[in-house]
């Protein structure tokens, strides 16, 4: 068994790789990846080249456990959401506005998501591939959809066809609103889309 | 000479399966030795179905198959009055198959009147309803081995445990999963896409039941050799309360996701251990182990 130091460091170190991929998110998200350096991560921290290797081995190892970061912070999001008593309507609105408001709170997330992950494959394919690094997120998603089909509100078809519908509208919206291209607040558009999710997804 | 336990074989709304099947048992002889049968459908017995149906007999133990009909008519005996007379005189009744066990297949031709002898569905209820005498032995039909090793636990006098559904534990506590040779696919999510091949998981498109279906039959193989699954058939769950389902070479799906997974464990753990497990691709799994075409 472990004792109570040996916990709180391992505690103290997961807050410190949190810490870390937060700001490598942002700097990943301003610059770039390939640009943004691991010595320029460190510098952005204040931690020594040689102590940052202590938490992250690479650049690819840190690519995929702020997937793995994001997939969580977004999950858990999507977890309260389906572990609430709302109706499936009510769930959609509450999916778009929480996807919405991390986007306008938290933009790194989304763009990270959007920019390098699906963009960059071949950072991802060795370690990532498929679900791994985006299942808590995921499977929170399938648990709606399969709640929402077994109480009869929404029409049964193939996942892939209505995760594509569901997340690649959110995040197109996400990106035009990244180019500035919206001419209003993204959530100004939120009661319209979920709708619009709703009529396409729904038992006829 | 020692009198043997004596042993009566009714039955209720039958298809004659699981008399069928016990013929099968491999030491039946032992089992006509150690009992004195009062009536068998098939077997030598010592009285005729008309002597029974007089309800003039006692037995130790009473074997129903089929599923119970108050109504039904035997030999000009209603069979609530067969029923009650010869339960009270046993100290051990036994429903074989799932028809006796918990309506099966049968309760479909009258949902509100016809039941298992124990049990209605997962409902305890009929005429021996909570009885700390009954033994359920659900199947459709029951493998041979489950009746020997029951009616050998009898004659030795061995305390035999059941589960909450009267079933013994030693027969039921495992899944069919237990023991099936397509668990590394079941692992892996490789699925099975037709019927009657060695390689593939038949969970995932093909209807089976056995990661949530209380049955040994991967563990006490049938004719020795064999199970459904083992030749590229799904389990159908046909020793559980809910059989028979419809669509049973179907999995039930909502968007590509399984409505029942396996018992025990949470959807939620179930999806995200599959949709990872899924992400790997073992070519070894993807094609068949022994083809026969090249």
């Amino acid at each position: 068994m472990k004792s109570e130091s040996e916990k709180s460091v391992r505690t103290k170190k997961e807050d410190r790789k949190t810490s870390i991929m937060q700001t490598a998110l942002k700097l990943f998200s301003s610059e770039g990846f390939y640009t943004t350096t691991m010595p320029a991560i460190a510098k952005k921290v204040g931690m020594s080249v040689g102590n940052f290797y202590n938490y992250f081995s690479s650049k690819d190892e840190l690519a995929k456990e702020i997937m793995l970061y994001i997939s969580s912070v977004l999950g858990e999001q999507l977890r309260e959401i389906n572990m609430s008593e709302k109706s499936v309507r009510e769930k959609i609105d509450m999916i778009v506005k929480m996807y919405f408001r991390i986007a306008q709170e938290r933009p790194e997330l989304i763009e990270y998501f959007l920019r390098i992950f699906l963009s960059n494959r071949e950072i991802f394919t060795k370690s990532c591939s498929g679900m791994v690094c985006v299942s808590d997120f995921v499977t929170e998603l399938m648990l709606f959809f399969d709640d929402g089909v077994q109480s009869g509100v929404l029409k049964d078809q193939d996942f892939f066809s209505a995760l594509g519908l569901f997340m690649g509208y959110l995040g197109g919206m996400v990106f035009l609103n990244g180019e500035e291209v919206l001419p209003q607040p993204l959530h100004d558009y939120e009661s319209a889309i979920a709708e619009n999710i709703y009529n396409a997804l729904r038992k006829q | 000479m020692k009198s043997r336990p004596k042993l009566l074989w009714l039955q209720g709304v039958t298809c004659n399966g699981n008399t069928h099947s016990f013929l099968n048992y491999p030491h039946l002889s032992y089992i006509l030795e150690t009992f004195e049968f009062l009536y068998h459908p098939i077997l030598p017995a010592t009285y005729t179905l008309e002597k029974i149906a007089s309800c003039t007999q006692s037995c130790d133990i009473l074997i129903f198959e089929g599923a119970y009909d108050p109504r039904m008519m035997r030999a000009g005996s209603r069979m609530e009055t067969l029923v009650q007379h010869y339960g009270s005189t046993a100290n051990t009744i036994i429903a074989v198959g799932s028809c006796a066990s918990f309506g099966g297949m049968f309760k479909q031709s009258d949902p509100e009147y016809i039941t298992g002898v124990g049990f209605d569905r997962e409902i305890a209820k009929g005429p021996f309803a909570k009885s700390n005498k009954l033994i359920n032995l659900s199947g459709c039909p029951i493998h041979p081995e489950w009746l020997g090793y029951t009616l050998r636990m009898i004659a030795d006098n061995k305390v035999i445990l059941i589960d909450e559904m009267h079933r013994p534990k030693e027969l039921y506590a495992y899944l069919a999963h237990h023991g099936c040779t397509r668990n590394e696919y079941f692992e892996w999510k490789v699925d099975a896409e037709h019927f009657g091949t060695k390689e593939g998981c038949l969970f995932y498109k093909q209807g089976c039941r056995g990661p949530m279906t209380h049955a040994s039959c991967n563990k006490i193989l049938w004719n020795d050799v064999s199970s459904k699954t083992r030749i590229g058939s799904p389990c159908f769950g046909c020793t559980e309360p809910d059989f028979p389902r419809t669509n049973m070479f179907e999995t039930k799906t909502n968007m590509s996701i399984p409505q029942d997974v396996p018992l025990g464990i949470s959807k939620r753990s179930y999806l995200t251990l599959t949709g990872i497990a899924k992400s790997f691709r073992i070519p070894r799994l993807e094609k068949r182990l022994i083809d026969d075409n090249t």
